[in-house]
C-alpha cells in the first residue's frame, strides 16, 4: 500500500469530503494560499478556492463562533485553529454555545462541526505553542474529542468526524505530521469511539493516544528484548470513550499503564484510570493502575528541557518496570 | 415610508404580548412559581417589535439573555414559549433551555444566549451560511451595549465586514450594564461610532419609538443584502431590573421616571390613534385580547407535565 504522511492523509480526508458534499468548507488561519500553518492544506486553496478554503483574520472565537453558527444553519465546516493553545480564546464559543446548542435548544439543533488544531510539544515553540489541553474539552458533553496517532486513523477518524452531526475536537499531534504511514485511496471511515491495539501483548497494557503511541510502542519494542510483553490500546477518541476495550485489555494483562503527554494532573489519564478501577478489571489487576503524563510545567523552550517534560521511551520502560 | 396598517397593529401587538408576557413573569418570580433568573425586556418593546416588524419570515436573529422580546416578534407559539420558562416538557426546549435558551429555528430564531457576547459570533456563522448558499436572507444579531465591550464583538463585526456578510447588528442600548452605567464602561456616548472602526456604516436611533425602528431597519435590511454589515444602535430603557434580583438603586427615580414617559407602547399607540390607524377603545380591546393571550399562555404551561427523568441524558448528541 502507499506511504503518505499525517498531513497528507488529513489533507486527502478534508478534499474528499469537500469534493463530496458542497457543505464542507474549510476555514482558518493561513489556511488557504499560504497551506495553513504547518502545510496541511498546501494546495486546496488551487483547488477549491477562496470561497471554500477561506482564510480568516487572526480571530479564534470568531473562528469558532461561526463554525458554530455555519453548521447550525446547514453547512458542515472545518475550522482550523493554528496552535491548539489558541484554543484558549475560543473557548465561550466551544464550551457555551457549540457544545450546548442542541441541549440547550431541547434537541432541535445539530451542529456538524470540526474543529482541527495542532497539539503537542517538542518543537522549541515553548509554553504557549506546545500544551496538550484535550483533557479539558473531554470535561464538556456535547463535544467529541479525537486525537488520531498514524496517518491510517487520522484519515478514517477525520472523515467521520466531518460526517458527525455533533462538534468534534479534531487534534493533530503536530510531530506527526511529517510520519509516513499506510493510507488506503479509496473512502473509509472510524467510528468516533472506537479503541485500536497497536500491539498485542500479555503481560502490561499500556493505553496511550496521539504522539505518545509511538513512544510507548518503542519502548515495547525494547521491552519485548527482555521477554516482557506489552498491549499498546489507543483509544483514538476520548470522548466518547471506548471503555470496553480497555477494560477488556485490562483483564487480560492485569496491570496498567497510561501514558500521555498532558500535563498528569487533572489529565485524562485520571479518567481512565478511574474507568479502569471501577470496572471489573479491578478484581484482575496484580498492581495499582499507574499514569504517566507530562510533568506539571508549562512547557520550556531550551530542547534538553522540553524533550523530558513528557514521557519519553525511557521514562515509559522504567514505569512498566515499577508494575511488574 | 408607508407602512401597513396590518403591520403596524402587529407591531403593537407584538409589544403588548412582550409587555404582558413579562409583568406575568415578573410575578411568578416573585412569587417564587417560577425558579432560576430571568431577564425582563420592560421598556425595550420597540427594538424587537419594529426590527422583527421589518424582517422576511425567512430571516435569522440571535438574541440575547434578555430575549423574551425577540422570540415573541419573530413569531413563537407562546404556550410554548411561557410552558419553558415553567421547567415544562412542553416548553420550546423541552424545559432543558429555560428563559435564557428560549430557540425555535423552525422561525429563525437562533436562540437566547446567557453568554454576554455570545450570539456575535454565531450571527456571524448564520450570516456565513446565507452567503456561501446564496440564500435570499439576512441575519439579525440583537445585543445589548455592554456586550459591545466584549472581544467577540470586535472579532465579529470586523469579520463581518471583511467578508461582506449579511448581518445587521443591532444593539439596544439601555444604558447599563447591570448596574453599571455605560458612562462608567466605554468613553464615547455613541455607540454606533464603533462601527467605523471595521468600515461598516453604523447609526444611532431612537429605540422607543417603533415606528421610527421599523423604518431603519427596513432601510438597514436593504443596505446590508447589497454591501454587508451594518450597525444600528437603538437607544432604549428597561424599566425593570437587570434580573430578578436586582433592586434597581444605581438608577435615580427621576431617571427611571422620565424613561417611562418615553414609553415605547405609548409613543406607538398614540400614533396610532393620532393618524387615525385605530381609536382609543381599540386599543384597549387589543390590551384585554393580549391579557387574555398570556392567560391562556399559563393555563397551556401550568397544564403540562414536567418532562419525565429519563430524559436528562437526552439530547446531548445528535
Amino acid at each position: 500500500m502507499r506511504e503518505i504522511t499525517m498531513a497528507q492523509a488529513i489533507k486527502e480526508a478534508m478534499s474528499e469530503e469537500m469534493r463530496r458534499d458542497e457543505n464542507v468548507f474549510l476555514m482558518g488561519e493561513d489556511v488557504g494560499f499560504y497551506g495553513g500553518a504547518f502545510g496541511v492544506s498546501v494546495g486546496m486553496f488551487e483547488e477549491f478556492g477562496p470561497e471554500l478554503v477561506r482564510d480568516t483574520p487572526i480571530s479564534e472565537a470568531v473562528i469558532a463562533g461561526a463554525a458554530a453558527g455555519a453548521a447550525v444553519t446547514g453547512m458542515r465546516p472545518i475550522a482550523e485553529i493554528m496552535f491548539s493553545d489558541f484554543t484558549t480564546i475560543a473557548m465561550d464559543q466551544l464550551v457555551n454555545q457549540a457544545a450546548k446548542m442542541r441541549y440547550m435548544f431541547g434537541g432541535k439543533a445539530k451542529v456538524p462541526m470540526v474543529l482541527r488544531a495542532p497539539i503537542g510539544s517538542g518543537t522549541g515553540a515553548a509554553a504557549q505553542h506546545s500544551q496538550s489541553l484535550e483533557a479539558w474539552f473531554c470535561h464538556v458533553p456535547g463535544l467529541k474529542v479525537v486525537m488520531p496517532s498514524t496517518p491510517y486513523d487520522a484519515k478514517g477518524l477525520l472523515k467521520a468526524a466531518i460526517r458527525d452531526d455533533n462538534p468534534v475536537m479534531f487534534f493533530e499531534p503536530k510531530l506527526l505530521y511529517r510520519k509516513k504511514g499506510e493510507v488506503p485511496e479509496e473512502d473509509y471511515e472510524i467510528p468516533l469511539g472506537v479503541a485500536d491495539i497497536k500491539r498485542e501483548g500479555s503481560d502490561v497494557t499500556i493505553i496511550t493516544y496521539g504522539r505518545m503511541v509511538q513512544v510507548c510502542l518503542d519502548a515495547a519494542q525494547e521491552l519485548a528484548k527482555e521477554g516482557i510483553s506489552i498491549e499498546v490500546v489507543d483509544p483514538r477518541c476520548l470522548l466518547p470513550l471506548d471503555t470496553e476495550t480497555l477494560i477488556a485489555s485490562a483483564k487480560k494483562t492485569g496491570r496498567v499503564l497510561i501514558v500521555h503527554e498532558a500535563c498528569q494532573t487533572g489529565g485524562f489519564g485520571g479518567e481512565i484510570s478511574a474507568v479502569i478501577s471501577a470496572s471489573e478489571a479491578f478484581y484482575y489487576l496484580d498492581a495499582p493502575v499507574k499514569r504517566l503524563g507530562g510533568l506539571d510545567v508549562p512547557i520550556p523552550y531550551c530542547p534538553e528541557l522540553e524533550k523530558n517534560v513528557v514521557p519519553t521511551v525511557e521514562t515509559v520502560i522504567a514505569a512498566v518496570r515499577k508494575l511488574l | 415610508m408607508k407602512i401597513a396598517k396590518k403591520k403596524l397593529l402587529k407591531m403593537y401587538n407584538n409589544m403588548l404580548l412582550t409587555r404582558k408576557f413579562e409583568n406575568q413573569v415578573a410575578y411568578f418570580f416573585s412569587m417564587g412559581v417560577m425558579h432560576g433568573t430571568t431577564h425582563l425586556y420592560v421598556g425595550e418593546e420597540a427594538v424587537a417589535s419594529g426590527v422583527c416588524g421589518a424582517l422576511a419570515e425567512e430571516d435569522q436573529i440571535t438574541s440575547t439573555h434578555r430575549g423574551h422580546g425577540h422570540c415573541i416578534s419573530k413569531g413563537i407559539d407562546l404556550n410554548r414559549m411561557m410552558a419553558e420558562i415553567f421547567g415544562k416538557a412542553a416548553g420550546c426546549c423541552k424545559g432543558k433551555g429555560g428563559s435564557m435558551h428560549i430557540a425555535d429555528l423552525s422561525r429563525g430564531n437562533l436562540g437566547a444566549n446567557g453568554i454576554v457576547g455570545g450570539g456575535h459570533a454565531i450571527a456571524v456563522g448564520a450570516a456565513l451560511t446565507t452567503q456561501m448558499k446564496k440564500q435570499d436572507r439576512i441575519v439579525v444579531c440583537f445585543f445589548g451595549d455592554g456586550s459591545t465591550n466584549e472581544g467577540s464583538f470586535h472579532e465579529s463585526l470586523n469579520l463581518a465586514s471583511v467578508w461582506k456578510l449579511p448581518v445587521l447588528f443591532v444593539c439596544e442600548n439601555n444604558l447599563y450594564g447591570m448596574s453599571t452605567s455605560t458612562k462608567r464602561s466605554m468613553n464615547i456616548e455613541d455607540i454606533s461610532v464603533r462601527a467605523a472602526s471595521y468600515g461598516m456604516k453604523g447609526k444611532r436611533i431612537d429605540g422607543n419609538d417603533a415606528v421610527l425602528v421599523y423604518e431603519e431597519t427596513k432601510k438597514a435590511r436593504d443596505y446590508v443584502q447589497k454591501n454587508g454589515p451594518m450597525l444600528l444602535v437603538c437607544d432604549t430603557y428597561r424599566h425593570l431590573g437587570h434580573s430578578k434580583s436586582d433592586a434597581g438603586a444605581y438608577r435615580s427615580k427621576e431617571e427611571v421616571a422620565q424613561w417611562k414617559e418615553k414609553d415605547p407602547i405609548k409613543i406607538l399607540g398614540q400614533y396610532l390613534v393620532d393618524n387615525n390607524y385605530v381609536t382609543q377603545e381599540d386599543l384597549t380591546a387589543m390590551d384585554k385580547q393580549a391579557v387574555s393571550d398570556i392567560e391562556e399562555a399559563v393555563a397551556f404551561a401550568k397544564e403540562s407535565p414536567y418532562p419525565e427523568q429519563d430524559t436528562i441524558l437526552e439530547d446531548v448528541y445528535a
